[in-house]
């Protein structure tokens, strides 16, 4: 009775195992006979397939374009991404229409196998059909590369896909974008952008235990290949609020005069958006400014003294003989604090979110890094300090410019973030032939 | 007063702690291989090596050498009998107007230091901090294969004196 009870349970349990893990394949198409495309549809799929970054994690850098192989670092352990140019064996170029939309919507391969959420189709959900065929088009349009696969690097049972399917139950939630009737058409595309196909929560919003956004905190700051993605709500520690226009400057140039400028894998972004249209820019920007909401009082006031000490700085109170300040004013200032202006001259730091940041993690990887320019483009520039300065004098510089120039308590362990940062360099740096940098003027791109 | 270890030799220095390295090699120890060119850490002509890694000099101040040995393109060779690096620029006619070129061989040194056979592509990533603007880019890919080979076959008649 009772083992055929517990035999009852085991088939029961398997079935709906069964029931909950596996998907069909989906019939290839005949790569003899790729489907044709409007060029229209091509090049809405290009615009699309900027705004969601996809070269960023799909190609290596110096690599082919949507090959990919480039090695996602996890909590969890090491995920490559996949080829996705048109390639009939190691691409997506078996896939019909139907199986590159069904892995946009719930993370699964032509074949039925459960793919990873790195690959963040917990956005890719609000995509709407015509953008899934329009980015479908453009990827099929690619140029094919044969360019197998690596072999994701994750410990048992991670490494078994049933996983994600429980993974999926728990955090995948199907539900398409719906437009708010009540709000402008502008908000709506920036919310429909910005929660779908942009998936800037996938960095900016912190992740649980099993690596799912927490939704109760959404944009209040995460993770991106070893630099913090900063708050982008009312938590954002930038000096001087973010505002609709300053956000559009931004994301459209990559650098703004009261915020400084991208880089990191916030360049990367940037510079794919630089081919997109001004109208989605600005309904990103429009939808985002909403998300930082408007600023209080005390934050106004703040940001206010601190522009007023950019325009007309006057020397710190006390003249400091730390070695952080000795440093600051000799390797620093030059460029930080002679008032040349951006995107050529260094930010002044009192403008900086990275010594206002809950962490000295970003500031670590610029100045160990510097940011190398773009390959034959005007663009910013910084040296890098990592073959001139110990982890010591790089803590002792860190402490002293958060002291310096921002209103936050110090940050503890700094020693220790700048050792982690020299000895974990972003995957970006790692693999970087090319430059992870946005040119100056992006309208310059299409120039001879 | 402070101590500078600069091609193998203590300097007495007088300067404070924030000084750039490079004043006080090209204005009080007239070693002038290394070049004032932006004086921002963008160009790459004030290349020097300390303990063993190629640092931009300008923007490296003297409290940050404190105690490391510091070399420069003298502290390599000379002109009777110049290191390899300095033999395969010259023999592969390297320099135009020359100002990057001493930047460039110490970075390229410093390279060689730690990987002897580098490929085009990491000798095209390790210089790309320097500008060039006479343009004789392929001619100093050549030059830095030349060296490599050179420091390989342990050519007697070249002193080798590897950088600190």
């Amino acid at each position: 009775m009772f083992a055929s009870v517990a035999v009852a349970l085991v088939v029961a349990g398997a079935v709906a195992a069964f029931v909950v893990a596996w998907r069909p394949a989906i019939a290839a198409i005949d790569p003899a006979a790729p489907p044709s495309f409007d060029d229209a549809l091509v090049k809405r799929g290009r615009d699309l397939a900027a705004i969601g970054n996809c070269s960023t994690c799909h190609t290596t850098r110096g690599g082919r374009d949507f090959a990919g192989g480039l090695p996602v670092p996890t909590p969890f352990g090491t995920i490559y991404s996949s080829n996705i140019t048109p390639d009939a064996d190691t691409g997506i170029g078996r896939w019909p229409e139907d199986a590159f939309r069904r892995a946009m919507r719930s993370g699964v391969d032509r074949d039925g196998r459960h793919l990873y959420p790195t690959f963040p189709y917990d956005h890719f959900t609000h995509v709407s059909d015509e953008d899934d065929r329009a980015l479908y088009a453009f990827l099929m349009t690619r140029q094919s590369v044969h360019a197998v696969a690596r072999a994701n690097q994750l410990p048992f049972p991670l490494d078994r896909r049933f996983v994600i399917a429980g993974w999926k139950l728990l955090f995948l939630r199907r539900d398409s974008y719906q437009p708010d009737p009540a709000k402008s058409a502008e908000l709506n595309r920036g919310a429909y952008l910005v929660e779908g196909l942009a998936h800037c929560g996938a960095c900016h919003t912190p992740r649980n235990a099993l690596g799912a956004e927490r939704t109760s905190a959404s944009f209040a700051g995460g993770e991106a290949d070893n630099w913090s993605a900063y708050a982008i709500n009312a938590q954002s520690p930038a000096p001087v609020p973010w505002t609709a226009e300053a956000l559009f400057a931004y994301l459209r140039h990559g650098w703004d005069p009261d915020h400084g400028t991208a880089r990191g894998p916030m360049a990367e972004v940037v510079g794919n958006l630089s081919d997109v249209p001004d109208s989605d820019v600005r309904a990103i920007a429009t939808y985002m400014a909403g998300v930082f909401g408007a600023p209080t009082e005390d934050r106004k006031r703040r940001a206010e003294d601190v522009l007023a000490q950019v325009k007309s700085p006057t020397p710190p109170a006390s003249q400091t003989s730390s070695a952080g300040a000795a440093i600051y004013a000799a390797a620093c200032a030059t460029c930080h604090e002679t008032g040349r202006p951006l995107p050529y001259g260094g930010v002044n730091l009192a403008l900086s979110s990275a010594l206002s940041g809950p962490d000295a993690r970003n500031a670590a990887n610029i100045v160990l890094s510097g940011v190398r320019p773009v390959e034959g483009e005007r663009s910013p520039i910084m040296p890098a300090f990592a073959s001139s300065m110990s982890d010591a004098q790089i803590a002792a510089l860190l402490s002293y410019l958060r002291s310096r120039f921002s209103n936050q308590t110090a940050w503890t362990g700094v020693e220790k973030t700048v050792e982690d940062a020299r000895r974990t360099q972003t995957v970006f740096l790692q693999t970087a032939v090319d430059a992870q940098n946005v040119p100056a003027d992006a309208s310059q791109r299409d120039k001879p | 007063m402070m101590t500078l270890k600069v091609n193998g030799r203590d300097h007495q220095v007088e300067a404070e702690a924030d000084t750039p390295l490079l004043y006080v090699l090209r204005d009080d120890l007239a070693l002038n291989a290394a070049k004032f060119g932006c004086g921002l850490g963008q160009c790459g002509a004030c290349t020097v090596i300390v303990d063993g890694k190629a640092v931009l000099s300008c923007v490296t101040p003297l409290l940050l050498v404190e105690g490391k040995q510091v070399t420069t393109l003298e502290g390599l060779g000379s002109i009777e009998t110049p290191a390899p690096i300095q033999r395969a620029f010259m023999e592969e006619q390297a320099a135009q107007c020359g100002y990057c070129i001493a930047g460039m061989m110490m970075r390229a040194q410093a390279l060689l230091q730690r990987n002897a056979k580098p490929t085009d592509d990491e000798i095209r990533a390790e210089l790309a901090p320097h500008l060039c603007r006479c343009g004789t880019h392929m001619r100093i890919l050549r030059a830095v294969h030349r060296a490599a080979h050179l420091m390989q076959t342990a050519d007697a008649s070249t002193v080798q004196r590897s950088a600190q």
